[in-house]
Protein backbone atom coordinates (compact mmCIF):
# COMPACT_ATOMS: atom_id res chain seq x y z
CA UNK A 1 0.00 0.00 0.00
CA UNK A 2 1.36 3.13 -1.24
CA UNK A 3 2.00 6.13 2.15
CA UNK A 4 -0.57 8.16 1.04
CA UNK A 5 -3.09 5.81 0.94
CA UNK A 6 -2.10 4.55 4.28
CA UNK A 7 -2.13 8.01 5.26
CA UNK A 8 -5.17 8.99 4.78
CA UNK A 9 -6.69 5.62 6.64
CA UNK A 10 -5.23 7.14 9.40
CA UNK A 11 -6.34 10.72 8.92
CA UNK A 12 -9.80 8.86 9.33
CA UNK A 13 -9.25 6.80 12.81
CA UNK A 14 -10.62 8.83 15.54
CA UNK A 15 -7.26 8.30 17.60
CA UNK A 16 -5.61 10.77 15.32
CA UNK A 17 -8.84 13.30 14.86
CA UNK A 18 -6.50 16.33 14.23
CA UNK A 19 -2.89 15.16 14.55
CA UNK A 20 -0.58 17.66 12.89
CA UNK A 21 0.27 16.92 9.34
CA UNK A 22 4.16 16.83 10.77
CA UNK A 23 3.08 14.50 13.68
CA UNK A 24 1.16 12.41 10.95
CA UNK A 25 4.26 12.06 8.52
CA UNK A 26 6.33 11.41 11.95
CA UNK A 27 3.78 8.39 12.77
CA UNK A 28 3.62 7.05 9.11
CA UNK A 29 7.11 5.64 9.25
CA UNK A 30 6.50 2.94 11.65
CA UNK A 31 2.68 2.04 10.15
CA UNK A 32 1.82 -1.03 7.88
CA UNK A 33 -1.59 -2.27 7.18
CA UNK A 34 -2.43 -5.68 8.64
CA UNK A 35 -5.44 -8.20 8.65
CA UNK A 36 -6.02 -10.96 10.46
CA UNK A 37 -8.57 -14.26 9.95
CA UNK A 38 -11.46 -15.09 12.03
CA UNK A 39 -9.74 -16.60 15.26
CA UNK A 40 -6.26 -15.31 14.45
CA UNK A 41 -4.23 -14.30 17.63
CA UNK A 42 -3.04 -10.49 16.94
CA UNK A 43 -1.31 -10.62 20.68
CA UNK A 44 -0.33 -13.05 23.15
CA UNK A 45 0.02 -12.36 27.31
CA UNK A 46 3.72 -12.63 27.99
CA UNK A 47 5.10 -11.78 24.87
CA UNK A 48 7.04 -8.85 23.45
CA UNK A 49 4.85 -6.01 22.78
CA UNK A 50 6.12 -4.85 19.35
CA UNK A 51 3.02 -3.26 17.81
CA UNK A 52 0.36 -0.67 18.26
CA UNK A 53 -3.00 -1.70 16.23
CA UNK A 54 -5.44 0.95 15.15
CA UNK A 55 -8.23 -1.31 14.33
CA UNK A 56 -10.16 -0.24 10.93
CA UNK A 57 -13.12 -3.12 11.02
CA UNK A 58 -13.98 -6.21 12.58
CA UNK A 59 -13.65 -7.10 16.11
CA UNK A 60 -11.08 -8.32 18.84
CA UNK A 61 -12.03 -9.81 21.98
CA UNK A 62 -9.01 -9.78 24.94
CA UNK A 63 -8.51 -12.83 27.02
CA UNK A 64 -6.91 -13.27 29.93
CA UNK A 65 -5.10 -17.16 30.66
CA UNK A 66 -7.21 -18.21 33.48
CA UNK A 67 -5.46 -22.00 34.57
CA UNK A 68 -7.79 -25.09 34.19
CA UNK A 69 -10.57 -22.71 33.00
CA UNK A 70 -11.40 -21.91 29.13
CA UNK A 71 -10.05 -18.14 28.22
CA UNK A 72 -12.23 -15.69 29.69
CA UNK A 73 -13.06 -12.81 27.26
CA UNK A 74 -13.35 -9.33 29.22
CA UNK A 75 -13.09 -6.69 26.34
CA UNK A 76 -13.59 -6.30 23.09
CA UNK A 77 -12.09 -3.07 20.75
CA UNK A 78 -13.97 -2.34 17.50
CA UNK A 79 -13.57 0.01 14.31
CA UNK A 80 -12.25 3.48 15.39
CA UNK A 81 -10.23 1.88 18.59
CA UNK A 82 -6.87 1.03 19.54
CA UNK A 83 -5.22 -2.42 20.70
CA UNK A 84 -2.59 -2.03 23.71
CA UNK A 85 -0.49 0.32 25.17
CA UNK A 86 2.22 -2.25 26.64
CA UNK A 87 4.27 -0.85 23.68
CA UNK A 88 4.60 2.15 25.82
CA UNK A 89 5.01 0.81 29.26
CA UNK A 90 8.11 -0.87 30.28
CA UNK A 91 9.01 -4.42 30.27
CA UNK A 92 7.06 -3.96 26.80
CA UNK A 93 5.00 -6.76 27.27
CA UNK A 94 1.35 -8.14 26.66
CA UNK A 95 -0.70 -8.48 29.85
CA UNK A 96 -3.77 -10.11 27.99
CA UNK A 97 -4.38 -12.20 24.35
CA UNK A 98 -5.85 -10.63 21.50
CA UNK A 99 -8.00 -12.49 19.19
CA UNK A 100 -9.59 -11.95 16.07
CA UNK A 101 -13.32 -12.64 16.74
CA UNK A 102 -14.34 -11.88 12.88
CA UNK A 103 -12.00 -11.19 10.19
CA UNK A 104 -10.79 -7.72 11.19
CA UNK A 105 -8.47 -5.35 9.34
CA UNK A 106 -5.95 -2.93 11.42
CA UNK A 107 -3.21 -0.44 11.13
CA UNK A 108 -0.06 -1.78 13.04
CA UNK A 109 2.59 0.53 14.42
CA UNK A 110 5.99 -0.81 14.97
CA UNK A 111 6.64 -0.15 18.78
CA UNK A 112 10.17 0.24 18.78
CA UNK A 113 9.71 2.54 15.87
CA UNK A 114 7.35 4.18 17.53
CA UNK A 115 8.55 4.31 21.23
CA UNK A 116 11.78 5.84 19.46
CA UNK A 117 10.51 8.60 17.78
CA UNK A 118 8.63 9.55 20.56
CA UNK A 119 11.69 9.64 22.90
CA UNK A 120 13.31 11.73 19.80
CA UNK A 121 10.54 14.14 19.51
CA UNK A 122 9.55 14.90 22.92
CA UNK A 123 6.21 17.44 21.51
CA UNK A 124 5.30 14.22 19.20
CA UNK A 125 6.11 11.78 22.26
CA UNK A 126 3.63 14.07 24.34
CA UNK A 127 1.18 13.92 21.91
CA UNK A 128 0.94 10.48 21.78
CA UNK A 129 0.56 9.87 25.70
CA UNK A 130 -2.05 12.51 25.79
CA UNK A 131 -4.00 10.39 23.14
CA UNK A 132 -3.70 7.01 25.09
CA UNK A 133 -4.01 8.67 28.45
CA UNK A 134 -7.63 9.48 27.42
CA UNK A 135 -8.15 5.52 26.07
CA UNK A 136 -7.11 4.03 29.24
CA UNK A 137 -9.12 6.79 31.55
CA UNK A 138 -12.07 5.39 29.39
CA UNK A 139 -11.22 1.80 29.94
CA UNK A 140 -10.52 2.31 33.37
CA UNK A 141 -13.85 3.59 33.62
CA UNK A 142 -16.08 1.04 31.69
CA UNK A 143 -13.91 -1.66 33.79
CA UNK A 144 -14.97 -0.25 37.18
CA UNK A 145 -18.74 -0.37 35.73
CA UNK A 146 -17.98 -4.14 34.73
CA UNK A 147 -16.91 -4.94 38.27
CA UNK A 148 -19.90 -3.88 39.82
CA UNK A 149 -21.66 -6.69 38.00
CA UNK A 150 -24.33 -4.00 37.02
CA UNK A 151 -26.80 -6.87 35.92
CA UNK A 152 -26.44 -9.71 38.37
CA UNK A 153 -26.66 -8.20 41.99
CA UNK A 154 -28.90 -4.51 41.85
CA UNK A 155 -32.09 -5.52 41.79
CA UNK A 156 -33.97 -6.11 44.81
CA UNK A 157 -38.01 -7.17 45.19
CA UNK A 158 -40.08 -4.07 44.65
CA UNK A 159 -38.47 -2.89 41.77
CA UNK A 160 -39.62 -3.36 38.22
CA UNK B 1 -45.53 21.77 30.10
CA UNK B 2 -45.32 20.87 26.85
CA UNK B 3 -45.47 17.22 26.13
CA UNK B 4 -41.73 17.21 24.67
CA UNK B 5 -40.36 18.37 28.04
CA UNK B 6 -42.40 15.65 30.48
CA UNK B 7 -43.36 12.23 30.35
CA UNK B 8 -46.58 11.57 29.41
CA UNK B 9 -49.26 11.25 31.79
CA UNK B 10 -51.07 7.93 31.02
CA UNK B 11 -53.77 6.03 31.94
CA UNK B 12 -54.36 5.07 35.81
CA UNK B 13 -57.11 2.65 36.84
CA UNK B 14 -60.45 3.54 38.20
CA UNK B 15 -60.16 2.41 41.57
CA UNK B 16 -55.77 2.13 42.09
CA UNK B 17 -56.20 0.05 44.77
CA UNK B 18 -58.33 -2.65 43.66
CA UNK B 19 -56.94 -5.89 42.88
CA UNK B 20 -57.92 -7.97 40.28
CA UNK B 21 -57.75 -11.70 39.61
CA UNK B 22 -56.21 -12.49 36.30
CA UNK B 23 -55.01 -16.00 35.06
CA UNK B 24 -51.38 -16.99 33.91
CA UNK B 25 -51.86 -17.85 30.06
CA UNK B 26 -48.16 -18.54 29.18
CA UNK B 27 -44.75 -18.72 31.53
CA UNK B 28 -41.62 -17.80 29.11
CA UNK B 29 -38.07 -18.34 30.83
CA UNK B 30 -35.94 -15.77 29.19
CA UNK B 31 -32.76 -16.91 31.07
CA UNK B 32 -32.05 -18.43 34.35
CA UNK B 33 -33.43 -15.95 36.24
CA UNK B 34 -35.61 -14.08 34.18
CA UNK B 35 -39.02 -15.34 33.22
CA UNK B 36 -42.00 -14.07 31.56
CA UNK B 37 -45.70 -14.46 32.62
CA UNK B 38 -48.09 -13.73 30.01
CA UNK B 39 -51.65 -12.89 31.58
CA UNK B 40 -54.96 -12.95 30.18
CA UNK B 41 -57.33 -9.80 30.75
CA UNK B 42 -60.28 -10.63 28.80
CA UNK B 43 -62.45 -11.85 31.60
CA UNK B 44 -61.38 -9.55 34.50
CA UNK B 45 -60.26 -6.33 32.83
CA UNK B 46 -61.35 -6.40 29.18
CA UNK B 47 -61.08 -2.58 29.38
CA UNK B 48 -57.56 -2.40 30.57
CA UNK B 49 -55.11 -0.59 28.52
CA UNK B 50 -51.54 1.02 28.86
CA UNK B 51 -48.87 3.25 27.24
CA UNK B 52 -45.17 1.99 27.63
CA UNK B 53 -43.32 2.41 30.44
CA UNK B 54 -45.99 1.93 32.87
CA UNK B 55 -46.06 -0.99 35.38
CA UNK B 56 -48.10 -2.45 37.40
CA UNK B 57 -48.52 -4.04 41.20
CA UNK B 58 -48.76 -7.79 41.02
CA UNK B 59 -49.88 -9.60 43.76
CA UNK B 60 -49.75 -12.86 45.19
CA UNK B 61 -52.42 -13.82 47.41
CA UNK B 62 -51.34 -14.00 50.98
CA UNK B 63 -47.69 -13.42 50.13
CA UNK B 64 -47.24 -9.88 48.89
CA UNK B 65 -47.34 -7.53 46.21
CA UNK B 66 -44.29 -6.21 43.82
CA UNK B 67 -44.14 -3.51 41.41
CA UNK B 68 -43.06 -4.90 37.86
CA UNK B 69 -42.96 -3.15 34.45
CA UNK B 70 -45.28 -4.13 31.63
CA UNK B 71 -43.03 -5.73 28.56
CA UNK B 72 -45.93 -6.07 25.74
CA UNK B 73 -47.52 -4.62 23.02
CA UNK B 74 -49.67 -1.81 23.78
CA UNK B 75 -51.88 -2.61 20.85
CA UNK B 76 -52.29 -5.73 22.19
CA UNK B 77 -55.40 -5.85 24.17
CA UNK B 78 -56.85 -8.84 26.35
CA UNK B 79 -53.20 -9.92 27.21
CA UNK B 80 -50.12 -8.62 29.65
CA UNK B 81 -46.90 -9.72 29.38
CA UNK B 82 -44.45 -8.92 32.72
CA UNK B 83 -40.97 -9.84 32.68
CA UNK B 84 -40.00 -10.72 36.10
CA UNK B 85 -36.30 -11.06 38.11
CA UNK B 86 -36.43 -13.62 40.70
CA UNK B 87 -34.80 -11.88 43.31
CA UNK B 88 -37.02 -12.27 46.21
CA UNK B 89 -39.57 -14.19 48.30
CA UNK B 90 -42.91 -12.81 45.84
CA UNK B 91 -40.82 -12.94 42.51
CA UNK B 92 -39.40 -16.48 43.54
CA UNK B 93 -42.96 -17.44 44.25
CA UNK B 94 -44.47 -15.89 41.29
CA UNK B 95 -41.42 -18.65 39.42
CA UNK B 96 -43.20 -21.44 40.46
CA UNK B 97 -46.70 -20.50 38.83
CA UNK B 98 -47.66 -21.72 35.45
CA UNK B 99 -50.08 -21.37 32.91
CA UNK B 100 -53.85 -21.32 34.68
CA UNK B 101 -52.81 -19.86 37.95
CA UNK B 102 -54.83 -16.88 39.44
CA UNK B 103 -52.19 -14.12 40.30
CA UNK B 104 -53.40 -10.26 41.51
CA UNK B 105 -53.21 -6.88 39.65
CA UNK B 106 -53.80 -3.47 39.93
CA UNK B 107 -52.36 -0.57 37.45
CA UNK B 108 -51.52 0.40 35.09
CA UNK B 109 -49.48 3.05 37.26
CA UNK B 110 -46.57 6.03 36.69
CA UNK B 111 -45.69 8.24 33.73
CA UNK B 112 -45.13 6.96 30.25
CA UNK B 113 -42.18 7.34 27.28
CA UNK B 114 -43.06 10.13 25.25
CA UNK B 115 -43.37 8.35 21.79
CA UNK B 116 -44.59 11.62 20.15
CA UNK B 117 -41.19 13.18 21.75
CA UNK B 118 -39.72 10.71 18.93
CA UNK B 119 -41.87 11.08 15.68
CA UNK B 120 -39.59 12.63 12.70
CA UNK B 121 -36.14 12.20 15.14
CA UNK B 122 -34.00 9.43 15.44
CA UNK B 123 -34.47 7.48 18.28
CA UNK B 124 -31.45 5.93 20.18
CA UNK B 125 -32.06 3.48 23.20
CA UNK B 126 -29.99 2.69 25.81
CA UNK B 127 -30.33 -0.51 28.14
CA UNK B 128 -29.14 -2.53 30.31
CA UNK B 129 -30.08 -6.02 32.12
CA UNK B 130 -33.47 -6.03 32.96
CA UNK B 131 -34.06 -2.50 31.45
CA UNK B 132 -35.14 -3.68 28.08
CA UNK B 133 -38.60 -4.57 29.64
CA UNK B 134 -40.16 -1.61 29.95
CA UNK B 135 -38.50 -0.36 27.00
CA UNK B 136 -40.26 -3.36 24.83
CA UNK B 137 -43.43 -1.72 24.72
CA UNK B 138 -41.47 1.79 23.30
CA UNK B 139 -40.06 -0.58 20.65
CA UNK B 140 -43.38 -2.11 19.58
CA UNK B 141 -45.04 1.43 19.47
CA UNK B 142 -41.80 2.92 17.26
CA UNK B 143 -42.21 -0.17 14.94
CA UNK B 144 -45.85 0.30 14.53
CA UNK B 145 -45.37 2.88 12.64
CA UNK B 146 -41.30 2.74 11.90
CA UNK B 147 -41.60 5.30 8.84
CA UNK B 148 -42.57 8.02 11.09
CA UNK B 149 -39.48 7.69 12.77
CA UNK B 150 -36.06 8.15 11.47
CA UNK B 151 -32.75 5.80 12.01
CA UNK B 152 -33.84 3.51 15.59
CA UNK B 153 -30.90 2.49 17.77
CA UNK B 154 -31.03 -0.10 20.49
CA UNK B 155 -27.98 -0.32 22.65
CA UNK B 156 -28.45 -3.43 24.87
CA UNK B 157 -26.04 -4.36 27.61
CA UNK B 158 -26.41 -8.09 29.56
CA UNK B 159 -24.42 -10.09 32.02
CA UNK B 160 -23.41 -13.26 29.65
CA UNK B 161 -24.99 -13.76 26.00
CA UNK B 162 -26.94 -16.46 28.07
CA UNK B 163 -28.57 -13.97 30.16
CA UNK B 164 -29.86 -11.49 27.64
CA UNK B 165 -33.65 -11.20 27.08
CA UNK B 166 -35.78 -11.38 24.20
CA UNK B 167 -32.72 -12.58 21.98
CA UNK B 168 -35.29 -13.85 19.02
CA UNK B 169 -36.74 -10.80 18.99
CA UNK B 170 -33.56 -8.34 18.86
CA UNK B 171 -32.39 -10.12 15.84
CA UNK B 172 -35.68 -9.95 14.23
CA UNK B 173 -35.94 -6.12 15.17
CA UNK B 174 -32.36 -5.78 13.27
CA UNK B 175 -33.22 -7.81 10.10
CA UNK B 176 -36.47 -7.34 9.63
CA UNK B 177 -37.51 -3.27 11.32
CA UNK B 178 -33.87 -1.47 9.90
CA UNK B 179 -33.11 -1.27 13.52
CA UNK B 180 -29.60 -1.05 14.20
CA UNK B 181 -29.30 -3.29 17.08
CA UNK B 182 -26.12 -2.99 19.60
CA UNK B 183 -25.89 -6.07 22.18
CA UNK B 184 -22.63 -5.95 24.61
CA UNK B 185 -21.95 -8.25 27.74
CA UNK B 186 -19.81 -8.17 30.59
CA UNK B 187 -18.06 -11.35 30.16
CA UNK B 188 -18.05 -13.97 27.04
CA UNK B 189 -17.05 -16.74 26.02
CA UNK B 190 -14.75 -18.13 22.65
CA UNK B 191 -18.46 -18.93 21.02
CA UNK B 192 -19.51 -15.14 21.47
CA UNK B 193 -18.64 -13.31 18.90
CA UNK B 194 -20.07 -9.74 19.74
CA UNK B 195 -19.37 -7.02 21.88
CA UNK B 196 -17.75 -7.29 24.98
CA UNK B 197 -17.60 -4.54 27.36
CA UNK B 198 -20.22 -2.09 29.68
CA UNK B 199 -23.15 -0.45 27.76
CA UNK B 200 -21.32 2.75 27.35
CA UNK B 201 -18.71 1.55 25.12
CA UNK B 202 -20.94 1.19 21.84
CA UNK B 203 -21.41 4.42 21.88
CA UNK B 204 -17.79 4.17 20.18
CA UNK B 205 -19.58 2.62 17.20
CA UNK B 206 -22.67 4.79 16.12
CA UNK B 207 -22.43 8.76 15.64
CA UNK B 208 -25.16 10.00 16.18
CA UNK B 209 -26.62 13.45 15.10
CA UNK B 210 -26.88 15.08 18.21
CA UNK B 211 -29.74 17.79 17.54
CA UNK B 212 -31.85 15.28 15.70
CA UNK B 213 -31.71 12.61 18.27
CA UNK B 214 -34.69 11.51 21.39
CA UNK B 215 -33.08 8.90 23.75
CA UNK B 216 -35.04 6.40 26.33
CA UNK B 217 -32.43 5.09 28.63
CA UNK B 218 -33.46 2.51 31.44
CA UNK B 219 -31.21 -0.06 33.61
CA UNK B 220 -29.17 0.20 36.74
CA UNK B 221 -29.05 3.52 37.97
CA UNK B 222 -25.37 3.52 37.81
CA UNK B 223 -25.47 2.34 33.78
CA UNK B 224 -27.92 5.56 33.63
CA UNK B 225 -25.88 7.96 34.80
CA UNK B 226 -22.63 6.88 33.18
CA UNK B 227 -25.09 6.55 29.74
CA UNK B 228 -26.03 10.52 30.52
CA UNK B 229 -22.83 11.34 31.07
CA UNK B 230 -21.98 9.81 27.54
CA UNK B 231 -24.93 11.37 26.00
CA UNK B 232 -24.13 14.54 27.10
CA UNK B 233 -20.20 14.44 25.98
CA UNK B 234 -22.32 13.87 22.36
CA UNK B 235 -23.77 16.85 22.69
CA UNK B 236 -27.46 15.74 22.96
CA UNK B 237 -29.75 18.39 24.99
CA UNK B 238 -30.84 16.80 28.01
CA UNK B 239 -34.67 17.48 26.66
CA UNK B 240 -34.02 14.92 24.27
CA UNK B 241 -33.22 12.31 27.24
CA UNK B 242 -36.00 10.57 29.01
CA UNK B 243 -34.75 8.05 31.72
CA UNK B 244 -36.62 5.48 33.53
CA UNK B 245 -36.35 5.23 37.59
CA UNK B 246 -36.45 2.64 39.82
CA UNK B 247 -37.35 2.58 43.80
CA UNK B 248 -39.16 0.12 46.07
CA UNK B 249 -42.68 0.69 45.26
CA UNK B 250 -45.22 -0.31 47.74
CA UNK B 251 -49.14 1.31 47.06
CA UNK B 252 -48.11 2.77 43.60
CA UNK B 253 -50.48 5.94 44.09
CA UNK B 254 -48.19 8.08 46.08
CA UNK B 255 -49.47 7.29 49.70
CA UNK B 256 -47.08 6.06 51.22
CA UNK B 257 -43.07 7.34 50.22
CA UNK B 258 -41.30 4.28 50.01
CA UNK B 259 -40.37 5.25 46.14
CA UNK B 260 -39.75 8.65 47.22
CA UNK B 261 -36.75 10.10 44.79
CA UNK B 262 -35.94 13.34 45.98
CA UNK B 263 -38.82 16.28 45.52
CA UNK B 264 -40.61 13.91 43.69
CA UNK B 265 -42.26 9.92 44.19
CA UNK B 266 -41.62 7.86 41.31
CA UNK B 267 -44.84 6.07 41.04
CA UNK B 268 -46.80 9.33 40.78
CA UNK B 269 -44.70 11.60 38.44
CA UNK B 270 -41.99 8.71 37.39
CA UNK B 271 -40.75 6.20 36.83
CA UNK B 272 -40.56 7.69 33.60
CA UNK B 273 -38.57 11.27 33.79
CA UNK B 274 -37.12 14.02 31.54
CA UNK B 275 -33.66 14.16 32.29
CA UNK B 276 -33.64 17.98 33.34
CA UNK B 277 -36.17 17.17 36.08
CA UNK B 278 -33.76 14.91 37.72
CA UNK B 279 -30.19 15.52 36.26
CA UNK B 280 -29.03 16.74 39.82
CA UNK B 281 -30.27 14.43 41.69
CA UNK B 282 -28.35 11.57 39.67
CA UNK B 283 -25.26 12.91 41.12
CA UNK B 284 -26.70 12.87 44.95
CA UNK B 285 -25.43 10.02 47.39
CA UNK B 286 -28.75 8.37 49.68
CA UNK B 287 -31.99 9.57 47.27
Amino acid sequence: MHKEDLTEILRQHPFLFGLSDEMMHVLIGCASNVRYAEGEYLIHEGEVANNFFMIRTGRVALEIDVVGKPDLRILTTGPGEVLGWSWLISPYRWHFNGVAVVETRAVALDAECLRNKCEGDPLFGYEMLKRLAQVMERRLEATRLQLLDLYGTSLTEGQR
Amino acid sequence: MTRKAAAVAAPVAADPMMTHPVMIRRVIWENDDTFTLSLDLSDALPEYRFQPGQFNMVYLYGLGEVAISISSDPARTGTLDHTIHRVGTVTTALAHKKRGDIIGLRGPFGSSWPVEAGRGKDICIVTGGIGLAPLRPLIYSILRERDAFGRVIVMYGGRSPLDLLYRVELEKWGNEHQVEVLVTVDRGDSSWKGHIGVVTTLFSYIKLDARNTVTYVCGPEVMMKYTVDELERRGIPSDQVYLSMERNMKCAVGFCGHCQFGPTFICKEGPVYPLPRIRQLLDRKEL
